[in-house]
C-alpha cells in the first residue's frame, strides 16, 4: 500500500492547468466565518490571496487561498525558483580535440543550429573547420568534428536535423589529420 | 517590587549599589565606614551570582529577598526580553546597570504570515533610546521581529562604541543604508547576521565601508539581503578576516565567485552558498575553476547552506565536505531525490537537515538510511498550495521515524498523512522536543483511514515525553486538545490552525498545560466561554494569540476587567460604517508591567482595490480595522482608532 503512493502517478499525468492546481479535489468546508473578509495581504501575492479570500461566498473551481496559510514566510515563497525542468537547464557536454591538453564544456542549448555551434569551436579551439557538406563531409578542413551519440558510435556532426543532435549527442571530438579524412570519406 | 525602596542606611555615603563599602574623603580615615553584615553578604552574593548564567536561575534568586533582587540586578550582564511591549525601556535600564548583551523579541510569530498590520509596532526605537544612554558598553544586540529604522542603525553604532555583535532575525524597515553605517562605524564588530529579514536595497555599496585593515570580523551572514554586492571588495575583506570562521553570501553571489571566496577563507566552519550556479548559462572561453578542490580545501566546513538558484550538476562539488558536516541546508535547493542521493549518503556525521519536499519521500528514505544521527529536519513545500499533490507524505515520515532515532526537532510540510505515521514516529523517537506537522489542506484528515488526526497528535504528547513545542493540523476535533491537555506536561509552545470543534478544545489546553507560555490559535470555534478558562493562567504566558476563531469584544473587556496586569489587544473589522460589531478577528493578549502601550497603529482607510461589502481595505499599506487598546486601568475601553472616512 505504502509502494503505490511512492509512485506518484498524478506527477506524471498530462493534463491542462497549471502545477499545482487539482480540479477534481473540493474544498472541504468553506471558511468558517463567511462574512469576515481576511486581513490584506503585506506581501506581492497578496492581491491575488486576498482578491480570492473575498470570493469565500462563490464556490470556484481553484481553491480561495487564505491568507497566511500555509505557513510558509513570504521571504522563503517569493525566494524559491520553480523547478526548471531538464529541459530548461543546459545540455553540457565535453569537448576533446586530439592533442589538446584538456577539454572544454560547452551548453548546446545555447546555439542555434550547427553553424552557430561550428562557429563557437573554431573559435574555442582556434581552428577552422569549414564547411559541411552531406556527400564530402567537411572537406577542406584539417579537422572533422565528431561526437558520440547514446549508442556510443562515433558519428560526423551535420548528419541529423539539429534537435535530434541535440539529444543523441554525449560528447564532442574533434578529430584532426587522417583520422578525420577517413571519416569524412567514409560516407 | 518597587525600586524605590529606601535602603538601610550604612552611614557615610555608602549605598549598596556601590561594590565598594569604603569611603574615603580626603586625609584621615573620618569617613572610612567598615563594613556592616548586609553589606559583607551582599558583596559575596553578588561574587556569586556572577556564575549564574540561566535567566531563569538568576530571576529565581531575584525573588529571594530585596538584598538578593539587588545584588541580582547589578550582576545580570545577560539580559532577555521576551516580548517588547511586557516591559518598559525605562523601567529595565532602571533596574539592570550593567548589560554588555541584550535580546528584544517583538511581532507575533504569526506576524510573519501577515496576519498582523504591516506598522503594527515593534518599534526598536524606544529601546534605543533608553539603552543609548544607559548601556554604552553594550557588546551584543540581537533583535528578532522588530521594526528597526536605518537611523536607529546610525544611532547604535553611534551609541555602542564597544559593540561586538550586530543579529538581526525577521526584522525589517531598514536597508543597505543602515548597513552601511554599522560596516564603517562599528569598528569591534565580530558578528554581523541578518537572517530572514527584509532589507531595502538603496543602492548603497555597504561591504565597501568596513574599514580597510585587517578586521576582527568572525561571522558575516548577509544571505537575505536581496543587493547586489560589489564582489572584489567582498574578496579583499574576506582576504583580510582571519577569524572569520561564518560567511554567509546572498543569491547575487555566483559559484565561481564563491570559489574565489572559498580559496581565500580555508579556515570557514560555516558557509553559505549563494546561488551556488555561473553568472552565464555557458562559461565559453573560462576554464571552469575546481570547485571540488575547493571545498576539499575547507577542512573545517560543517555546515553548508546557501544554494539558492542551484543548478544541481554543481551540487558534486560538496563531496568533500559532506563527511564532516553537521548542517546541510538545501531548503532553497529544488532538487529530486536522485539528485540528492549521492549526497545525503556521504552525510553520515548529519545533524541538522533542511530540505524542500522536490526530493520526495524517497529522498527522505535516503536521509533515513545514512543520517542516524539526525536530530533536526524541516522539510518546506516548493509549492505552498492547499491542495497539490505534494511529494511527500507519511511515508517519508515513517522512513525518517525509522532511521533517525535521535530525532529532537521535525518541521514537516505535506498534502497527505496518517495517524499511523505519526503515532510510529511518537514511538520511534522517544527524544521529540519539537513536533511541527503541517498538514497544508485545511481539515485534512488521515487519507487512508478517513479519520481526524487526533489519535496521532494524541500518540506525540503521550509518547513523547521530552515536548516543548507542538503544531498540529489536518481534520482535528476537540479530542486531541483533551490528550494535549491530558499529557502535554511540559508544553510550551503550541500552535493550532483550522482545528477543534467546541470551546471544550481550548478548555482543555488552557486548564491542561501549567507550562503552557505561547499559544496561537487561528480559525478555530473557539469563544468567550474557553477564554475564560485560562484567568488563572494568562499571567504565566508570554502571550496568547487567537484569530479567526469565535470570541466576542465584550469576553475580551471581560478578560481585561479580571486581569489588569494584562494588554489585551484586539483587532475587529469595522463592518457596519457606524457600527460596532463584537466580532473580534484578532486577539493578541500579553502580560504587562506598563500598560497599554501608545504607539499601536492609528486606522487606516483608504479605497481599495475591491469592494468587499462594507468593508474597504488596501492591500499595500492600509490596514482597514479598529485597533482597540482596552485598558486595565479603566472600567471600559479606549478606541484608539479614527473613524474610517468614506472612500474616495
Amino acid at each position: 500500500m505504502a509502494h503505490q503512493n511512492d509512485l506518484n502517478l498524478k506527477a506524471t499525468e498530462l493534463r491542462l492547468g497549471l502545477p499545482g492546481t487539482d480540479e477534481s479535489e473540493d474544498m472541504v468546508s468553506t471558511a468558517k466565518n463567511n462574512k469576515r473578509a481576511s486581513p490584506a495581504s503585506v506581501n506581492d501575492s497578496g492581491l491575488n490571496s486576498a482578491a480570492k479570500s473575498a470570493d469565500n461566498e462563490t464556490s470556484s473551481a481553484s481553491k480561495a487561498q487564505i491568507v497566511g496559510w500555509p505557513p510558509v514566510r513570504s521571504y522563503r515563497k517569493n525566494n524559491l525558483q520553480p523547478k526548471k525542468a531538464d529541459s530548461e537547464t543546459g545540455i553540457y557536454v565535453k569537448v576533446s580535440m586530439d592533442g589538446a591538453p584538456y577539454l572544454r564544456k560547452v551548453d548546446l542549448k545555447v546555439y542555434n543550429g550547427y553553424s552557430d555551434l561550428l562557429k563557437a569551436l573554431e573559435s574555442m579551439f582556434k581552428l577552422s573547420i569549414g564547411e559541411y557538406s552531406e556527400r564530402e563531409g567537411y572537406k577542406g578542413s584539417e579537422y572533422a568534428p565528431a561526437y558520440e551519440d547514446k549508442d556510443g558510435d562515433l558519428m560526423l556532426v551535420g548528419d541529423v536535423p539539429w534537435d535530434m543532435f541535440m539529444s543523441s549527442c554525449k560528447r564532442l571530438r574533434i578529430m584532426n589529420g587522417s583520422e578525420a579524412k577517413g571519416l569524412g570519406c567514409a560516407l | 517590587m518597587s525600586e524605590d525602596e529606601e535602603l538601610p542606611d550604612l552611614g557615610g555615603g555608602a549605598t549598596p549599589n556601590s561594590n565598594s563599602t569604603v569611603v574615603s574623603i580626603g586625609g584621615g580615615d573620618q569617613n572610612y565606614v567598615s563594613p556592616g553584615p548586609d553589606q559583607v553578604l551582599e558583596n559575596v552574593l553578588e561574587n556569586v551570582l556572577c556564575f549564574l548564567t540561566s535567566r531563569r536561575d538568576r530571576n529565581a534568586a531575584s525573588l529571594v529577598c530585596k538584598s538578593w533582587y539587588r545584588a541580582e540586578a547589578l550582576t545580570r550582564s545577560e539580559l532577555f526580553i521576551g516580548n517588547c511591549y511586557s516591559v518598559s525601556p525605562r523601567r529595565v535600564t532602571n533596574r539592570f546597570r550593567l548589560i554588555k548583551a541584550i535580546a528584544i523579541k517583538g511581532k507575533p510569530r504569526f506576524s510573519d504570515f501577515s496576519l498582523l498590520p504591516p506598522d503594527w509596532g515593534a518599534h526598536f526605537a524606544p529601546w534605543l533610546r533608553a539603552m543609548a544612554i544607559s548601556y554604552r558598553a553594550l557588546e551584543k544586540l540581537y533583535l528578532k521581529r522588530m521594526c528597526v529604522r536605518d537611523e536607529d542603525l546610525a544611532i547604535a553604532a553611534h551609541s555602542f562604541p564597544i559593540l561586538k555583535e550586530l543579529v538581526l532575525v525577521c526584522c525589517e524597515g531598514f536597508g543597505t543604508d543602515g548597513l552601511a553605517i554599522v560596516a564603517r562605524e562599528c569598528r569591534q564588530i565580530r558578528v554581523l547576521e541578518l537572517m530572514d529579514s527584509v532589507i531595502r536595497d538603496n543602492e548603497v555599496d555597504w561591504i565597501s565601508c568596513f574599514p580597510e585593515d585587517v578586521t576582527c570580523l568572525e561571522s558575516l551572514i548577509f544571505d537575505c539581503v536581496e543587493a547586489p554586492i560589489n564582489f572584489e571588495v567582498l574578496e579583499r575583506l574576506v582576504a583580510r578576516s582571519p577569524s572569520l570562521k561564518k560567511l554567509m553570501l546572498n543569491s547575487y553571489i555566483s559559484i565561481t565567485q564563491l570559489y574565489r571566496l572559498m580559496i581565500r577563507a580555508p579556515q570557514l566552519t560555516h558557509l553559505g552558498t549563494g546561488s551556488f550556479s555561473p553568472l552565464e548559462i555557458v562559461a565559453q572561453g573560462e576554464h571552469e575553476p575546481d570547485y571540488f578542490s575547493a571545498f576539499a580545501a575547507c577542512k573545517s566546513l560543517i555546515c553548508l547552506s546557501g544554494f539558492k538558484e542551484i543548478i544541481p550538476e554543481y551540487l558534486s562539488a560538496i563531496y568533500p565536505v559532506c563527511g564532516n558536516l553537521t548542517s546541510l541546508n538545501l531548503s532553497y535547493a529544488n532538487i529530486s531525490a536522485e539528485q540528492l542521493k549521492p549526497v545525503i549518503r556521504q552525510c553520515h556525521k548529519l545533524q541538522t537537515f533542511w530540505a524542500l519536499d522536490s526530493v520526495s519521500d524517497e529522498g527522505l528514505q535516503a536521509v533515513s538510511a545514512a543520517c542516524k544521527d539526525l536530530r533536526e529536519l524541516r522539510v518546506f513545500p516548493v509549492e505552498a498550495l492547499e491542495d497539490a499533490e505534494g511529494p511527500v507524505s507519511e511515508v517519508g515520515l515513517l522512513a525518517i521515524s525509522e532511521g533517525c532515532r535521535k530525532l529532537q526537532s521535525i518541521l514537516y510540510f505535506c498534502h497527505r498523512m496518517t495517524n499511523a505515521a505519526v503515532v510510529a514516529m511518537s514511538k520511534n523517537c522517544p527524544d521529540l522536543v519539537v513536533f511541527r506537522l503541517c498538514i497544508m489542506g485545511r481539515h485534512m484528515p488521515d487519507h487512508v483511514t478517513g479519520e481526524p488526526m487526533d489519535e496521532g497528535f494524541g500518540a506525540i504528547v503521550k509518547n513523547c515525553k521530552k515536548l516543548t513545542r507542538l503544531a498540529v493540523s489536518g481534520l482535528l476535533t476537540d479530542r486531541v486538545f483533551n490528550y494535549i491537555g491530558q499529557y502535554g506536561k511540559l508544553l510550551r509552545t503550541l500552535s493550532v490552525a483550522f482545528a477543534g470543534n467546541t470551546d471544550l478544545g481550548l478548555k482543555y489546553l488552557l486548564e491542561g498545560c501549567p507550562k503552557l507560555q505561547k499559544l496561537e490559535i487561528r480559525d478555530s470555534p473557539f469563544g468567550d466561554s474557553a477564554l475564560f478558562a485560562g484567568l488563572h493562567h494568562y499571567y504565566n504566558m508570554r502571550f496568547l494569540w487567537l484569530s479567526a476563531c469565535k470570541v466576542t469584544r465584550q469576553g475580551c473587556k471581560e478578560v481585561a476587567r479580571q486581569l489588569p496586569g494584562l494588554v489585551v489587544e484586539v483587532i475587529a473589522w469595522n463592518e457596519e460604517e457606524n457600527g460596532t460589531s463584537e466580532d473580534v478577528d484578532t486577539l493578541y493578549l500579553y502580560r504587562s508591567l506598563d500598560g497599554p502601550r501608545a504607539d499601536a497603529p492609528r486606522l487606516m482607510v483608504r479605497p481599495s482595490l475591491i469592494m468587499l461589502g462594507k468593508a474597504l481595505f488596501n492591500y499595500r499599506a492600509g490596514f482597514p480595522l479598529a485597533a482597540l487598546k482596552i485598558s486595565p486601568s479603566s472600567c471600559g475601553f479606549h478606541a484608539l482608532a479614527v473613524e474610517p472616512s468614506p472612500a474616495a
